[in-house]
C-alpha cells in the first residue's frame, strides 16, 4: 500500500468534537474504512469507529449524541427529533486474527429526523484464527422519522483463517416513519449469517436493497421478516445475488400483513460454476386488503447477453464481469 | 472488403445456408433481403462470429478471419446489431455506448448518438438497457451502439422491426448519413421497400443461396412485383 495522507487522529472540523477515546488506525484498518464506508479520513459530524474488538475514535454532534454501552459492548446513538441531513458513520473494523465480539448498536431516531447513517464491517485476517464481527442493530423510528441505513461487508488478508460475519438488523418503524437500507457483501466473508427483522407501523416505508456476491467456498444466509402492522404500510425487500465457485446461498423472505398494506419481496440471483442458491420467499395476509407479491428468480448469464458485448469487443471474460459488475450495482 | 466464399451451414440436420458467395465492397451499403427463413440472418450471425460455418471462408481485407472468436472479428472493426436486442439488467444507456466505444464517450457525444436514432438524449441516457424500456426503444439503442462503435462494416439485422413510423425517418436518416460518409461498409437486412431503396445494392437470399443481386434501381423493382410470393416464403 502507498504512503496515505490521511487526517486519521486530529479532531473533525466542526469543533463539537467529544471524543472519548482514541487508538491509532493502522493501515490495513484504514484501507478496510475505505472500502466499506468509502472513509479517507476522519469524518464531519457523528462517529463511532470501532476497530480491533475496542472504541478507536468518537464523536458526537450538537443533534447526534453517541453513547457506549456499560452492560454489553456497543452503543446507543441518540439522533435529535428534527435533525436533518447529518451523515453518522459507524463502521467497524478488525485487522488482527482470532477476534470474536458481540457488539449492540441502538439507534433512537427522534421524531421528523432525517439521517443517513453509514455502518458497514471489514476484516483484514492475515492470521490462522478465525475473526468474527457478530453486531445486532436495533433502530427505533419515532413518527415521521426518516433513515438511510447503508451496511457493507468486506473481508480481505491472505490468512486461512475465517473472516465471519452475523449482523442483525431490527427495525421498528413509528408512524409515518420511512427506512431505506441497502446492505453490500461483495468480497471476502467466508460466512455469514444475516437476519433483518422490521415491524411497521401506520404509514411507515422500509425500502431494503441487497446485494450479494459469493464466491470460493463461502455460505451466506440472508432471512427478512417485515411485519407489516400499520394501515397502509408498505415494504420493498429486492435481493440481488450473485454465487461463483463452489459456494453457497439462501436468501428467506417473510412478509406478513397485518393491516391494508402492500409488500413486495423479490430474489434475482445468478448461478455460475459450481454454486448452489435457494430462494424461499414467504407472504402471509392477515387482512383482506393487503397486498403482497413475492418474485425469486435463479438463472446463468443469459448467453446472449455475453455475445451482445462479445460484439462490443470485449472477450467473454469481460463481458461476464461486466454484467455481474451491472447486477450488482 | 468482406468475400465470403461458399459458405455452408446447417443446424438439426437441416441445411440452411447452401455455399453462399458473397462480397462486400468497402463504403457499399448492401441490402440483403428475400423471404423468412431463408438463411439472411444465420448470415449476420456467420458474418459476426457468433455462428462458425461448417464449410466454407470468410476473408476481412484478405485476412482469413473464418475462425476468428465475435471479440476478435469486433476489434478488426466488424459490428453487428442484434435483430432481438439484449436486456441488461443494471447496465444503463450510457454504459452500454460507453462500453460499445471502447470505454472512451462523453455525456455529450451518448446524446448525439441518441438523437440521431430518434431518442431524446436527457430522457434516455441514465435509463437501463432492461425490461424498462420497450422493443422500440432497445432496438433504436441497438442501432446506436453501431454508431457508437464507429466500425468499418457493420451489419444491421432487420433494424426496422419494432420502430415506429415517426421514428423510421430517423433510421433512414442515419443509414443515408452513414452511406454518404462512405467511411465504412453497411448490410442491412430487411424486408422495408424504404430500406431497400436506399441501398447501392440488393443481394436476394432465397433458401440458403444468392438468388439475385445487382444494382438496387435494377432488382428493387423486380422484387416489388413478385413481393406477395415472397413474403408467403413459397418462392415465386
Amino acid at each position: 500500500m502507498g504512503q496515505e495522507h490521511l487526517s486519521w487522529n486530529v479532531t473533525g472540523t466542526n469543533g463539537l468534537a467529544a471524543r472519548q477515546e482514541h487508538q491509532g488506525i493502522d493501515m490495513a484498518q484504514q484501507h478496510l474504512l475505505r472500502e466499506i464506508a468509502g472513509l479517507n479520513g476522519m469524518p464531519d459530524g457523528a462517529f463511532n469507529i470501532r476497530a480491533n474488538g475496542a472504541t478507536a475514535q468518537r464523536q458526537s454532534s450538537a443533534h447526534v449524541k453517541i453513547v457506549g454501552k456499560t452492560d454489553v459492548q456497543g452503543i446507543d446513538i441518540y439522533v435529535e427529533p428534527g435533525t436533518k441531513d447529518e451523515v453518522v458513520y459507524i463502521p467497524v473494523v478488525m485487522s488482527q486474527s482470532g477476534i470474536q465480539e458481540l457488539v449492540y448498536n441502538d439507534f433512537h431516531i427522534g421524531a421528523g429526523a432525517d439521517v443517513t447513517i453509514i455502518a458497514g464491517c471489514g476484516i483484514d485476517n492475515c492470521g490462522h484464527e478465525d475473526s468474527q464481527h457478530d453486531g445486532i442493530h436495533t433502530f427505533y423510528l419515532d413518527k415521521g422519522a426518516h433513515v438511510k441505513y447503508v451496511e457493507k461487508h468486506y473481508g480481505c488478508g491472505a490468512g486461512d483463517g475465517g473472516r465471519i460475519m452475523n449482523p442483525q438488523t431490527v427495525v421498528e418503524i413509528g408512524e409515518d416513519g420511512y427506512m431505506e437500507m441497502e446492505s453490500v457483501q461483495i468480497k471476502g466473508i467466508d460466512s455469514t449469517n444475516r437476519v433483518t427483522k422490521a415491524t411497521l407501523q401506520k404509514n411507515a416505508i422500509f425500502v431494503v436493497t441487497e446485494r450479494l456476491m459469493t464466491h470460493g467456498q463461502q455460505n451466506a444466509i440472508s432471512e427478512f421478516e417485515v411485519m407489516l402492522a400499520g394501515e397502509n404500510s408498505g415494504a420493498h425487500v429486492v435481493s440481488r445475488a450473485v454465487a461463483r465457485e463452489q459456494s453457497t446461498q439462501q436468501f428467506i423472505s417473510r412478509i406478513y400483513g397485518e393491516a391494508p398494506c402492500n409488500g413486495h419481496t423479490e430474489c434475482d440471483a445468478i448461478i455460475m460454476d459450481d454454486a448452489k442458491i435457494s430462494a424461499i420467499p414467504e407472504i402471509k395476509a392477515n387482512c383482506p386488503d393487503a397486498s403482497l407479491v413475492h418474485e425469486a428468480a435463479i438463472g446463468k448469464i443469459a448467453g446472449e447477453q455475453i455475445i451482445k458485448l462479445m460484439t462490443l469487443g470485449l472477450t467473454a471474460a469481460e463481458a461476464e464481469e461486466q454484467i455481474i459488475e451491472g447486477f450488482l450495482k | 472488403m468482406l468475400e465470403l466464399k461458399k459458405i455452408a451451414f446447417s443446424a438439426d440436420g437441416k441445411t440452411i445456408l447452401h455455399d453462399v458467395d458473397l462480397v462486400v465492397p468497402d463504403g457499399e451499403l448492401m441490402a440483403i433481403t428475400g423471404p423468412n427463413g431463408g438463411g439472411k440472418s444465420t448470415l449476420a450471425r456467420i458474418i459476426a462470429g457468433i455462428e462458425k460455418p461448417d464449410s466454407g471462408q470468410i476473408l476481412w481485407n484478405g485476412q482469413d478471419i473464418t475462425q476468428l472468436s465475435i471479440t476478435d472479428r469486433a476489434r478488426l472493426g466488424l459490428g453487428y446489431a442484434f435483430q432481438q436486442p439484449v436486456r441488461f439488467k443494471g447496465i444503463s444507456v450510457f454504459e452500454l455506448l460507453k462500453l460499445a466505444a471502447g470505454g472512451d464517450l462523453t455525456i455529450a457525444q451518448a446524446c448525439d448518438y441518441l438523437s440521431q436514432v430518434g431518442l431524446c438524449a436527457r430522457e434516455y441516457v441514465d435509463r437501463m438497457a432492461d425490461g424498462s424500456l420497450s422493443g422500440g426503444e432497445l432496438k433504436r439503442i441497438e442501432i446506436a451502439t453501431i454508431l457508437a462503435r464507429k466500425v468499418k462494416l457493420a451489419v444491421f439485422d432487420e433494424p426496422e422491426a419494432g420502430i415506429d413510423l415517426w421514428s423510421f425517418q430517423n433510421l433512414i436518416q442515419v443509414f443515408e448519413d452513414l452511406q454518404k460518409k462512405q467511411q465504412e461498409s453497411i448490410v442491412i437486412i430487411s424486408h422495408q421497400e424504404r430500406l431497400l431503396k436506399i441501398a447501392d445494392r440488393i443481394v436476394v437470399i432465397e433458401g440458403g443461396r444468392v438468388a439475385a443481386q445487382g444494382d438496387a434501381q435494377k432488382i428493387l423493382p423486380d422484387l416489388l412485383q413478385q413481393k406477395p410470393c415472397c413474403k408467403a416464403g413459397r418462392g415465386c
